[in-house]
């Protein structure tokens, strides 16, 4: 039992982080484009965009001049990582666009692009590398590596303490860390600042906000920069900070939809979403890890396992957990009434 | 050039607060402004009345940045005001409560006022400086509300201090309110009264819309007429009568009372009995209501809009689902389950003038010759052959029916959007009343209608009651009852509060009893 505790559980947790942090990253970004009034299923698209241009350009920037790449070494990164950043403020711009200047849709602008993402990233990677859509493998200085905390090692033979500090909150790369940072930045920003409450306001009554002689328009869109950054940090965890080490053809594998799952589980609260996001990542770590599970009177197979994500999601999205109530304005264009 | 030096003079005394010149706007081809001047003295109360849709709003939208004018130029306190936003209009000392409040719903009351006159980009100074400043204007205009409650838990009357209480805060020296008593008990409405004659005792100017002219004659120095888009008529409002003012509303004399003669009240069509109906919150809307309705009365039922009158409406005519409780028509019981046939009412002798017309009432896109069969649709003379629609009878029984009720323009090709307020209510009432039902269920038969189909649709219900119909009117209009009504029952929180007879009660009473207390209770 002791065994399974310090050894088990502590590995899953490990990786339930790991597996949750591309989630929160996108259910954070939702969460300020929802609260602003603007409904975004085009996290998944954005995500796998800026997957995409971090493991185009990490690559590119981390080859040898002779293979046309900028040889800038351990910084190639972090030129991953501004790509991804500003391809998937670029994609949250489009849907700014659609949804707040031009009044359109937001379901059928955040469809529209989900498939363009889908479709664009594939035809550049194949361009570009002639992979076959996917972006060559990252090598050291391309990717996110693993950082160990201060004492880390010295504390590893403390019992249980220790052992939590050295496995599981130790030895995560620097976006694992900067989505938990955002949480609570989040929430300082949502309860404790005159953005936040502007940009409460704007998703619940915009016609409050209007009047009290704010724009409207400029707070939507402030708001939905931030859904650009935090997508772009997500996408880019996909492809800088997992095994993967490079762009694959449709990596995000619905991601971004579990992200909209857990963002209406969370009830659009920063702290629940973190809850959230760690408890599908639990998930994941458990369909991983146990392979097939048996619990004596059934066996559960593979597939039942890798699926419970998704299952999760379908259950939370049919409504089986309670009442979710949305900000009232979300989705609704503003129009001045007339 | 003597009007100038006139002007000229006037500046150097008192400028007056608001000084409109030659506001003109249009929404595509409508002209909702038409070269409109209009001058508020500093400290008075100034109202402006007109019928829905006369441009009251607009103009006053206009004041406060909502939209922009085409062409005019405002003055405030004799200086040149431009005003592109509602910034512009808050920094120029103007101050808006509109008529759907402009509150968050989930927020408190503390955090509405801040919005939008934050001081730095964290809240807590803020918080902390309006709790101090709502507390002392509180002392100061009777404006008591608790900062800290959320505003979906405090009624219509604290939300609307919560609009004042913002405009205060952000230091408003001329306060428009939009239709300020429409969701309001007339207890509520005095109150805010005293609190706008209070704010005028402080020389802040107020500017008041409303369609109410009881309400111009008790609260203001001087009133504005608007009639399509035009401005015909400032007067000192203790010069002119509420008769006057309808005429000028209007175009032409209009009767403010209700033609109406006594007739002998027969049997029982319709017993209510025991209903109750609790909504999907679980919250209970309506709490053991009974009552009976006979034939040649109308039985109005008064209170403040969301006190179960839509409720009760909406089980009886089929719509909604009661929990217990059974209606009888003719003694025998009708179904009130969620299976309820809406239709099948029909053919019990049970019409329906749905309170909200545009989502219930009529199918705004929909042609007004299609309007005018809905519900009626499968009825054996809108049938053609083949079991398609006859349309050529569904146009000539709608042409006959626009005449009739004089609906204009008389097109049944028109869709229903395109009808005022007023005639979208006629087409409705030609379609129910014209079923010759026994029980007529009307709700909020004259909101958003102008004066003149008021007296229109009034004497429609009081004809159908002279046949010997029974009507069941819900209103939350407390005139309308008290003209229309043979008997008043009360409604309050989903029970009857009290029953009374026009004749033996005043406005006064039935405002306790909306308000929920039991005059004879306290004595």
């Amino acid at each position: 039992m002791m065994d399974f505790l310090t050894n088990d559980l502590l590995q899953l947790s490990d990786s339930a982080v790991r597996f949750a942090t591309p989630l929160l990253l996108a259910c954070l970004a939702g969460l300020y484009s929802e609260r602003a009034g603007i409904f975004d299923i085009g996290l998944e698209g954005k995500m796998l965009v800026a997957a995409f241009a971090a493991g185009a350009f990490s690559a590119i920037a981390g080859m040898p001049a002779s293979e046309g790449g900028w040889e800038m070494g351990a910084w190639s990164v972090w030129v991953g990582l501004g790509a991804a950043i500003i391809a998937s403020i670029m994609f949250s711009m489009i849907h700014a666009f659609a949804s707040i200047t031009l009044r359109g849709n937001q379901l059928i602008s955040g469809v529209a692009i989900n498939f363009f993402a889908a479709g664009i990233t594939v035809l550049i990677g194949q361009y570009w590398f002639k992979m076959g859509g996917q972006t060559p493998q990252l090598r050291e200085g391309q990717r996110f590596e693993p950082i160990t905390l201060p004492f880390a090692e010295s504390l590893k033979d403390v019992p249980v303490l220790g052992d939590i500090y050295y496995q599981l909150i130790s030895g995560h790369n620097i976006i694992v860390y900067m989505g938990f940072a955002i949480v609570a930045l989040t929430w300082w920003v949502l309860y404790r600042t005159r953005f936040g409450l502007r940009m409460r306001a704007v998703g619940e009554n915009p016609g409050a906000v209007d009047t009290a002689g704010i724009s409207v328009v400029k707070l939507r869109y402030s708001a939905l920069i931030i859904t650009g950054i935090l997508c772009g940090l997500a996408g880019a965890y996909l492809s800088l900070g997992t095994a993967a080490a490079g762009f694959g053809k449709d990596m995000t594998a619905g991601r971004g939809f579990i992200a909209l799952a857990a963002l209406i589980f969370a009830k659009w609260k920063p702290i629940t979403a973190m809850w959230a996001t760690l408890l599908f990542g639990m998930l994941e770590a458990i369909g991983n890890k146990y392979q097939t599970l048996d619990l004596g009177f059934i066996v559960l197979p593979g597939q039942f396992m890798q699926a419970l994500p998704y299952i999760l999601t379908v259950v939370i999205l049919a409504g089986f957990v309670g009442k979710a109530i949305p900000p009232k304005a979300g989705g609704e264009p503003y129009v001045k009434e007339r | 050039m003597s009007s100038e030096e006139n002007n000229a003079g006037r500046l150097d005394a008192v400028a007056p607060a608001i000084e409109l010149i030659g506001i003109s706007k249009a929404f595509g081809p409508v002209q909702a402004n038409k070269d409109i001047s209009m001058t508020v003295a500093k400290g008075a109360i100034h109202g402006i009345v007109g019928e829905n849709g006369a441009g009251k709003s607009t103009l006053m939208s206009i004041l406060y940045g909502f939209y922009k004018a085409d062409s005019g130029s405002v003055k405030i306190n004799g200086v040149p005001t431009t005003i592109n936003d509602s910034h512009d209009a808050i920094a120029a000392g103007i101050g808006m409560v509109h008529q759907h409040f402009m509150l968050v719903d989930n927020f408190t009351v503390l955090e509405n006022v801040i919005l939008g006159a934050e001081e730095g980009a964290t809240l807590g100074p803020s918080l902390r400086k309006a709790r101090k400043e709502l507390k002392r204007l509180a002392d100061e205009y009777e404006l008591d509300v608790d900062p800290d409650a959320l505003i979906e838990d405090i009624s219509v009357g604290f939300q609307q201090r919560v609009e004042i209480l913002k405009a205060l805060y952000r230091q408003a020296e001329i306060l428009i309110l939009d239709e300020p008593t429409g969701v309001l008990t007339p207890d509520e409405a005095d109150h805010l009264f005293r609190i706008l004659r209070n704010l005028k005792d402080q020389g802040k100017t107020i500017v008041i819309i409303t369609h109410k002219l009881r309400e111009i004659m008790d609260v203001t120095d001087s009133v504005s007429v608007m009639r399509r888009g035009e401005m015909t008529k400032t007067i000192a409002t203790n010069t002119t009568s509420p008769e006057d003012l309808a005429e000028a509303m209007v175009g032409r004399r209009v009767l403010l009372e209700v033609n109406k003669k006594p007739v002998e009240v027969g049997e029982t069509v319709m017993q209510v009995k025991g209903l109750s109906v609790t909504d999907v919150h679980g919250v209970m809307r309506l709490k053991d209501v009974s009552f009976e309705l006979k034939r040649g009365e109308i039985l109005g039922i008064a209170g403040v809009a969301g006190n179960g009158q839509s409720e009760l409406l909406e089980v009886i005519a089929g719509i909604g689902a009661a929990t217990s409780g059974e209606v009888l028509m003719h003694g025998e019981a009708i179904d009130v389950s969620k299976h309820a046939n809406a239709e099948l009412r029909r053919h019990r002798g049970i019409s329906h003038v749905p309170e909200d017309r545009h989502q219930r009432g009529l199918v705004m896109p929909f042609m007004t010759w299609e309007n005018t069969a809905f519900g009626y649709h499968n009825e054996p003379e809108y049938s053609g052959k083949f079991g398609l629609a006859n349309q050529k009878y569904m146009k000539k029984d709608a042409r006959e029916k626009m005449e009739r009720f004089d609906i204009r323009p008389p097109i049944p090709q028109l869709v229903a959007s395109h009808f005022s307020g007023g005639n979208q209510q006629k087409i409705v009432l030609a379609r129910e009343i014209e079923r010759n039902p026994d029980v007529l269920l009307i709700g909020q038969p004259t909101r958003g209608v102008d004066i003149g189909a008021i007296e229109f649709i009034h004497q429609q219900i009081v004809n159908l009651r002279d046949a010997g119909k029974a009507i069941l009117l819900v209103s939350v209009e407390l005139d309308e009852i008290q003209a229309l009504s043979d008997r008043i029952l009360v409604m309050f929180d989903g029970v009857i509060q009290g029953e009374r007879l026009p004749e033996n009660t005043n406005e006064g009473e039935l405002g306790l009893l909306m308000a929920g207390v039991d005059p004879e209770a306290k004595q």
